[in-house]
């Protein structure tokens, strides 16, 4: 690994470390999982195939089979669809506003940023379990009100984090020399806040990526998610939870798969890529 | 008379990012005498304050000493180990920082931060501590000796701090001390103080002391002998009057003529030769704070202001920290608004923010500011920092735009290789240079300079004087200069303005400045500014009245 890593250091200009390809593979492999699973499940989702319920691992069911006797594994496979798909989706919108609304409450301040922090603490101060469950109990659930759940729920965290940054880099001189060059609003935010602070940032979208994950299981686990017969992660825990006194197969792999993706979206953004800037060379 | 510091064939050498190695000091050696005080000089990244903290046996966070041996009192520094080098530091080798603001604590009190070197090393009880520690500040000069030790940092002038970390490392009763540029960030009239307290300490002691500075006159004041550094290597090394009246090395030549007094030329532009006023202000107020009833600002910084600048001319504006002259450049340029006033530039009135004046008014008036580190913005190339101005006020792009840069660039004398450069990745004088160039993009008619030599050395920032008055006779552009140092702005200003509190007390000639005409504060700050002559910190004789009045930091 260390010698792989050393080559793509040369090759690109930038450093990478062991920790960091192996994490890349794992949520790389779940992404192309997402994409991929209609062609490449053995079953069908909601195709009972075994008479067996809970089965443990064959040759024939690799993750054994549910409560209903389905394959387990064509159900992990899908189910990536919807926790990789509606957490994505959430999380670019969440993030999208919450960076762009923190970085121009910050370089406005005075009133507009008063206003729009209180605001966004509001929002903020709802538990937010208990937002999605009033949401989906009240508009009942799809997946577009999920993914606007989701991302309602994580655009205040963004936002504060984004203007706590924003509020330093503002300070600079060259922000001043821009404004009073009679740069607009876009431009201060976009060209002159945004380079400085979007390591940072994409630091911050990996681990909300990760609560969102872990929101959604935490939903559909409640049945307020992703509805039967199909089901992502959260939902397939929840459905097979009866298997876990039996050791069953059926709890541990989504469960296990949750787990894989977190801790790599985890690992992933906490050792992304150094570029090699040598400034004497 | 012994050797008490002996250095020889010292080398260290840092890892860059890359992992490439970098040698910062090249077999460097020279020896301290134990009652004389050697001066390390040399510009930013000489090496000058990597050598003195080798004294301790300390090297900064990436770098090691690689070569070579640092006696202190007949021990190898580099040779010790780390347990060895603290018993030794605090106690045989002491340091006083550059910035005493941030070497104290501000959450205890400065008699209970001086004593701690004796409580860690268990020199003496904490009441013979005491007693030594108000010695000390006695003889320090410091006011009210007996109390003072009972305040906290910031209920103290900065002066005064930097006396009182002097008071810290000497309590372990050191037989070397280091002093890290201690004054650099004191304004002159302070500066007198702080450096008549450090001779005298030093002289009544009989304390060998290394002194880091890049101010060869500072230097000429309380030095035995000076060691010229650059780039890691040893220039020259002699005795302080050898070293300033036969300089034998080229570099060391290059210092000193940057000190020769360096006239303005006066202007023979069109513009000079019938002058009209370009900026005119007049009783503007302006500060920081709430607004009160009468729409004055809480805390007034700038206080009825009024002086007026010829197009093709340059104003200088002198004072001490806390003046009000930078604020009085973000008030012209409309950063900070004003409260009162009015300011004409070109015969039309400005609006009081910056967001409420034309585009074209924006682009005719530049401001440049200080720091260059804090004015471009890190993640940007040079191509991008100096197309934009030029993109948005002449709705330039394309090649056209490429062509401009590399102007630009050549204008102010750097290699048009650099544009792909970040700002991060140039030195000092080059970030300066593109700063400048920025604000050239624009085409203005009036460049407002604040500080923009003061964080340079000596030679860059003559440098960069010299490039200024070159662009005004190719530009016609003129310059407002703000700046704490009399000699720098002698150098490129038509007049000067003085200013003290918030208020401009005097606008003369620079030659007239300092005369027996003039205020009595010009005349205290003329005669604060350091000469290369040896014997002037001692046979200075100020006013007391006058140091008294104005001199209260």
């Amino acid at each position: 690994m260390a010698v792989l890593s050393h080559h793509i250091g040369r090759w690109t200009g930038y450093r990478v470390n062991g920790v960091g390809l192996a994490s890349f593979a794992v949520v790389l492999a779940w992404a192309i999982v997402a994409i991929a699973a209609p062609w490449i499940t053995p079953h069908g989702v909601g195709e009972i195939v075994d008479y067996d319920y809970f089965g443990p691992l064959t040759a024939k069911f690799p993750l054994g089979t549910d409560y209903l006797g389905r394959d387990m594994l064509s159900r992990v496979l899908m189910g990536a669809r919807y926790t990789v798909g509606i957490s994505l989706a959430a999380v670019a919108i969440a993030c999208f506003a919450g960076v762009s609304l923190g970085m121009a409450a910050a370089v406005m301040g005075g009133w507009a940023d008063s206003a729009l922090s209180r605001l966004l603490d509001a929002l903020n101060s709802i538990p937010s379990k208990l937002f999605g469950l009033v949401v989906v109990a009240g508009v009942g659930s799809s997946i577009p009100v999920l993914i606007m759940t989701l991302a309602i729920i994580y655009t205040p965290g963004a936002f504060r984090f984004a203007r706590a940054l924003a509020v330093n880099v503002n300070t600079m001189d060259f922000i001043t020399v821009a404004r009073i060059r009679g740069e607009s609003l876009g431009y201060l935010i976009g060209s002159e806040i945004l380079p400085n602070i979007v390591g940072p940032v994409f630091a911050d979208v990996g681990l909300r990526f990760v609560f969102i994950v872990l929101l959604l299981s935490g939903l559909s686990f409640l049945g307020l998610g992703v509805q039967p017969p199909n089901a992502d992660w959260g939902a397939l825990v929840r459905e097979n939870i009866g298997g876990l006194s039996f050791g069953a197969p059926a709890v541990m792999a989504p469960s296990l798969a949750i787990a894989s993706l977190t801790i790599g979206v985890n690992l992933l953004i906490d050792n992304l890529p150094q570029k090699i800037r040598d400034r004497s060379a | 008379m012994a050797t008490i510091v002996e250095i020889r064939d010292l080398e260290v050498e840092a890892t860059t990012d890359a992992g490439r190695r970098v040698e910062i000091i090249r077999k460097v050696g020279f020896t301290i005498e134990d009652d004389e005080i050697v001066a390390l000089i040399g510009e930013s990244g000489s090496g000058k304050s990597t050598i003195a903290l080798t004294l301790m046996g300390y090297t900064r966070p990436g770098c090691r000493i690689s070569g070579g041996s640092v006696t202190v009192g007949g021990k190898d520094m580099v040779r010790l180990s780390e347990r060895e080098r603290q018993a030794i530091r605090g106690t045989d080798v002491a340091y006083v920082p550059q910035s005493a603001a941030a070497a104290f604590n501000p959450a205890s009190t400065i008699m209970d931060q001086v004593i701690e070197v004796t409580r860690i090393h268990g020199l003496m009880s904490d009441a013979e501590a005491r007693i030594r520690a108000v010695e000390l500040f006695r003889a320090l000069s410091l006011p009210e000796p007996d109390t003072i030790g009972d305040r906290y940092p910031h209920q103290v002038s900065g002066g005064q701090l930097q006396r009182l970390s002097a008071a810290m490392a000497l309590i372990g009763g050191p037989k070397l001390m280091i002093f890290d540029e201690p004054t650099t960030a004191l304004d002159v009239t302070t500066q007198i103080e702080v450096l008549r307290a450090f001779k005298a300490v030093m002289k009544r002691g009989g304390m060998a002391g290394v002194y880091v500075s890049h101010d060869l006159a500072v230097v000429a004041q309380i030095a035995d002998r000076i060691v010229v550094l650059k780039a890691g290597e040893i220039q020259e090394i002699g005795t302080t009057a050898a070293i300033l009246e036969r300089p034998q090395h080229p570099y060391t030549r290059e210092l000193l003529a940057a000190f020769a007094p360096n006239r303005a030329v006066p202007a023979t532009t069109e513009a000079a030769v019938h002058p009209h006023p370009l900026l005119e202000l007049s009783g503007v107020i302006a500060g920081y704070g709430r607004v009160m009833s009468d729409g004055m600002p809480a805390v007034p910084v700038v206080r009825d202001v009024t002086l007026s600048l010829a197009a093709g001319r340059n104003l200088g504006i002198i004072g001490e920290s806390g003046c009000g002259k930078s604020t009085l450049a973000r008030v012209i340029a409309g950063i900070v608004p004003r409260a009162r006033g009015h300011i004409l530039f070109d015969g039309k009135e400005l609006a009081a923010d910056a967001g409420a004046r034309s585009r074209d008014e924006l682009r005719k008036l530049q401001i440049v500011f200080q720091s260059a580190d804090t004015a471009l913005n890190p993640m940007k190339s040079v191509d991008e920092i100096l197309g934009r101005p030029i993109t948005f006020y002449h709705g330039i792009g394309g090649a056209e735009r490429q062509a401009r840069v590399d102007r630009l660039l050549d204008m102010v004398h750097l290699p048009r290789s650099l544009r792909h450069r970040r700002a991060t990745e140039l030195s000092g004088g080059q970030k300066q240079r593109v700063n400048l160039a920025r604000a050239l993009a624009a085409e203005p008619r009036l460049i407002l300079c604040d500080e923009i030599t003061s964080a340079l050395d000596t030679v860059v920032a003559a440098a960069i004087i010299d490039l200024l008055k070159e662009l005004q006779r190719e530009l016609g552009v003129s310059y407002l200069f703000i700046s704490h140092d009399l000699n720098t702005v002698r150098a490129i200003c038509d007049e000067v303005a003085v200013m003290y509190k918030g208020e401009k007390i005097e606008q003369a000639a620079p030659d007239q400045l300092g005369g027996p005409d003039s205020h009595p504060y010009s005349r205290l700050l003329y005669a604060s500014v350091p000469k290369l002559d040896p014997t002037w910190l001692d046979s200075l004789d100020r006013d007391p009245e006058l140091v008294k009045a104005f001199g209260g930091r």
